[in-house]
């Protein structure tokens, strides 16, 4: 019984200094709310990017097919954080935008890549007697992309990005590298006011897992009902 | 109708259509035979572009194929083809299948392509599977619907590639039925095919290809009953 009463002294003066005291609480709230902005934004700009990516490697028209070849070695190839770093103190560092705005493109740059892959490899994972047929009806290339192709290719992509944006959620955990104040940066600058790493830190991770859960199950959810022709 | 004149196709280093001629008259049913390997397809794929020919000519109607591109879109919407695989859309339902050309590339309006589709199901004995998807019809359904599919466009042309060769026995009768009843009406056809009793109760006139060459040609009677050439003689006598 005494053990039970210590511990449970113990974890709710742990919690009332990591959290409650000072509203230490608005630390986490703040850094999810940024953390949720960062990769909304990023996904989105992701999606737009890895699209017209690869489009351009499929359809390898010269000058375009080279740049996206390029892009996608040296994203592929190079750190999160480098890159991050790279854009806010080099690439856009006379440029007065927000942090948030910032980190949002070069995650947005870093996700494209990667949604590209996924994009071009879905397309092309539709059997290649699909665009015969489209074509054989008379359909040109983009109506043949749009009715035949692409819906099709949807249930292919749809797995890999559902994994490309948990990956993106995670990713943003960088952020604080720029002195933004992300959800995992939120973590450490409580740990840093109450000198106790446990509390704050499990918090964090329990959170991330939360977020990635639910996005989990959406998708899992809207790949079901994709799946409804088969 | 269709103009061929000395088409090249090579893949790579590999010559398969080395100067094939001829020429396929308006209501003509005609059927390519041959070993495989013989350059049959290749040479079917060539008349609507889905390959393009290395060197030499391809005219159908006052058209010729030389690769400009839309052109070669409105030029398919006169030649139906049907497939090996059927390559219906998956997708899609029947009639989503049937009517998604008609819609989208001569503008019809829903209602009149829905009615169309119907009718063409009616014509090809699958008016009860309009709502069905694709993967719960069976080979021979497939096939059929795929045929019902290329005529919605109203074609002046249908190319046949193998239709039945991807087919369980006992559905090749169906598909065969369904393509005599269009040659009966008169519609012009091309089709390569390994079912040698169809091509002779089919086809005015038998191509008979080998190494992508049309090595001998001739009325059904003439290739079957009494070929001239020793590769022709050689191919039958292994076929029949």
């Amino acid at each position: 019984m005494v053990f039970i009463e210590n511990l449970y002294r113990v974890l709710s003066d742990k919690i009332y200094y990591a959290f409650i005291k000072e509203d230490r609480f608005m630390y986490l709230v703040n850094g999810w709310s940024i953390s949720v902005q960062l990769t909304l934004f990023a996904a989105i700009l992701g999606i737009f990017i890895g699209m017209f990516i690869a489009i351009a490697k499929i359809t390898g028209k010269p000058p375009f097919a080279q740049i996206a070849d390029w892009y996608v070695s040296i994203i592929r190839g190079t750190p999160a954080v480098v890159q991050l770093t790279i854009i806010y103190f080099i690439i856009l560092a006379d440029v007065n935008l927000p942090k948030t705005v910032i980190a949002s493109i070069a995650f947005g740059i870093n996700s494209g890549a990667y949604v590209s892959e996924i994009i071009r490899s879905g397309i092309q994972a539709v059997d290649k007697g699909q665009t015969e047929a489209g074509r054989s009806l008379g359909l040109s290339y983009s109506q043949t992309m749009r009715h035949v192709i692409i819906p099709q290719a949807v249930k292919n992509i749809l797995p890999a990005l559902g994994n490309e944006f948990i990956i993106l959620l995670k990713e943003t955990s960088i952020s604080g590298y720029i002195a933004l104040d992300d959800l995992t940066r939120g973590g450490t600058l409580i740990r840093s006011v109450t000198y106790d790493s446990m509390t704050p830190l499990l918090t964090v991770a329990y959170i991330y897992f939360l977020m990635t859960a639910m996005l989990s199950a959406l998708l899992a959810k809207f790949e079901r009902r994709l799946r409804s022709s088969d | 109708m269709i103009k061929v004149i000395n088409l090249h196709k090579y893949f790579g280093d590999l010559e398969v259509l080395k100067g094939v001629n001829n020429e396929i008259k308006k209501g003509e049913v005609v059927c390519v035979i041959g070993p495989s390997g013989s350059g049959k397809s290749t040479f079917l794929r060539c008349l609507n572009l889905l390959e393009v020919p290395t060197r030499g000519e391809v005219i159908i109607g006052d058209i010729a194929l030389t690769g400009n591109m839309k052109d070669i879109d409105k030029l398919r919407r006169h030649v139906g083809m049907v497939f090996q695989q059927f390559n219906l859309f998956p997708h899609m339902t029947v009639i989503e299948n049937i009517m998604l050309a008609p819609v989208k590339v001569l503008k019809k309006s829903k209602e009149e392509a829905a009615a169309e589709a119907l009718e063409l199901l009616g014509r090809v004995g699958l008016a009860d599977k309009a709502n069905e998807y694709p993967s719960r019809l069976s080979g021979g359904q497939k096939q059929r619907v795929a045929i019902a599919r290329a005529m919605a466009m109203n074609p002046e042309v249908m190319l046949f590639d193998e239709p039945t060769s991807a087919l369980d026995p006992e559905m090749v009768g169906e598909v065969l039925e369904v393509i005599k009843a269009l040659a009966n009406e008169g519609m012009t056809m091309v089709i390569v095919t390994h079912e040698m009793g169809f091509a002779r109760e089919v086809s005015d006139r038998v191509l008979f290809m080998d190494e992508g060459i049309i090595y001998e040609e001739g009325t059904p009677a003439q290739i079957f009953s009494n070929p001239q050439r020793s590769r022709t003689r050689e191919f039958l006598s292994k076929v029949l």
